[in-house]
């Protein structure tokens, strides 16, 4: 059996009202050393009010390669852009 | 540097694959670990970032020599702060080779058994607490003029681990010349180890950079993928104009008699280290390779049954937690 520690990515909320964010990985053997390796390594500096760890390997991720299938479509729908419509001045702000 | 001497590995791709990729560098796009890349680009950044995390690593021990002796509780807590920055900065590069494909274990082992190196520097002994504060004051300087350029590299998540290190960078160099700068306006004793420090150390900081761009050929690719951002010969220049009036503010001597500002030029003409002590240096003959590796194979194999005992106890809560569901 492999003995490497798995991999962990780790998100932190930056400040209250935020969303966490992806900051780097880490490798620890469970989800509670995850965390508190995580304060070592990304928090030395206040960065943080909160973390999140999730095992890389439970991670699913869109190929690179799916670009243009994914993303392209809504290059097409230039409507769902409120500048898309003129309203007339006098209407006031909307 | 953090990174001296990395051969760029010969690529043998589809030359359509390499110019779409080469396009993609040119046009400042950032390469991201599944995107497709040449193997030649895998292996050099492997090399690249895991010399430059062994760096961090083994750089801890130099440093860690003084944390029990520094002179203050104040000079300890800071020493301290900046030897665990070092861990994380190591860490952070770590995570960015592995995205490579490169397993944490196999990276490790590399160096533990001298297949990859760590920079130079790092082979020269810390005598006394003056060269703590050149330590910082000249090599967490010269990995600055180095580490700031790469921010921009082509490659993610090295890139982004970057951005991160310079953000502490800063005050490693910074309390390091503080703290010499202390010594420097102490007694003349101290004043004396001050500049003792800055004569040992000044040289090897130089080679930190790798040998000069007429000895170093392997620039040309790298250069192209973006992941060396300036030659050897721009950042050492760089380094010593930005070091000479540092050195002044001390009232401290740059032991280089040649060293003289040219006005033509605009920079200061400087003497080049000994390319012959570099290269015995990197061949394992410095004076604490053999120390420093055998500090870091001491920790690996110490920690052994702390790396094991911690996951046979994860895997047993694991398997507790399933059977109960």
């Amino acid at each position: 059996m492999k003995n490497e520690w798995p991999l962990w990515e780790i998100f932190i909320r930056g400040q209250h009202g935020m969303s966490h964010r992806h900051v780097g990985s880490l490798h620890a053997p469970d989800a509670e050393m995850a965390i508190k390796n995580a304060r070592d390594v990304y928090t030395r500096r206040n960065e943080g009010v909160s973390i999140w760890v999730v095992e890389a390997n439970h991670i699913s991720a869109s190929s690179p390669s799916d670009k243009g299938p994914l993303y392209e479509p809504s290059e097409s729908k230039v409507y769902r852009h409120p500048t898309f419509f003129d309203i007339p001045e006098e209407v006031g702000a909307m | 540097m953090y990174a001296q001497m990395i051969k760029s590995e010969a690529t043998q791709d589809d030359p359509e694959k390499l110019a779409a990729f080469q396009a993609r560098i040119d046009a400042g796009e950032k390469i991201e670990p599944k995107d497709w890349m040449p193997e030649g680009y895998r292996k050099t950044l492997i090399r690249q970032i895991g010399q430059h995390a062994h760096s961090e690593i083994v750089g801890q021990l130099p440093e860690g020599n003084w944390i029990t002796r520094a002179p203050t509780l104040e000079r300890k807590a800071i020493l301290l702060a900046k030897v665990q920055d070092e861990a994380g900065h190591g860490l952070y590069l770590y995570c960015a080779a592995e995205t490579l494909g490169v397993s944490r274990d196999e990276i490790t082992e590399m160096l533990l058994d001298g297949r990859m190196k760590y920079s130079s520097i790092f082979n020269y002994p810390t005598l006394n607490w003056a060269d703590i504060g050149a330590v910082g004051w000249l090599v967490d300087g010269a990995a600055i003029m180095n580490q700031v350029p790469l921010q921009r590299t082509s490659f993610g998540p090295y890139s982004r681990a970057m951005i991160r290190i310079c953000k502490e960078e800063s005050f490693h160099q910074r309390q390091g010349y503080d703290a010499i700068r202390q010594m420097a306006e102490g007694t003349p004793e101290q004043k004396k180890m001050a500049q003792d420090a800055l004569n040992r150390l000044w040289y090897p900081s130089l080679m930190m950079f790798g040998p000069s761009d007429k000895d170093s050929v392997h620039s040309a690719q790298s250069m192209a993928w973006k992941i060396k951002m300036n030659t050897n010969d721009e950042l050492r220049q760089k380094f010593v104009d930005q070091t000479v009036p540092q050195a002044e503010y001390l009232g401290l001597t740059i032991p280089d008699p040649d060293l003289k500002w040219n006005e033509e030029r605009g920079h200061y003409d400087y003497t080049d280290p000994d390319w012959s002590e570099f290269f015995d240096v990197i061949k394992g003959n410095g004076p604490c390779n053999v120390d420093r590796l055998a500090a870091r194979n001491k920790a690996w194999d110490d920690g052994q049954w702390v790396r094991d005992g911690l996951l046979a106890h994860a895997r047993k809560k694991a398997a507790g937690k399933h059977a109960a569901e």
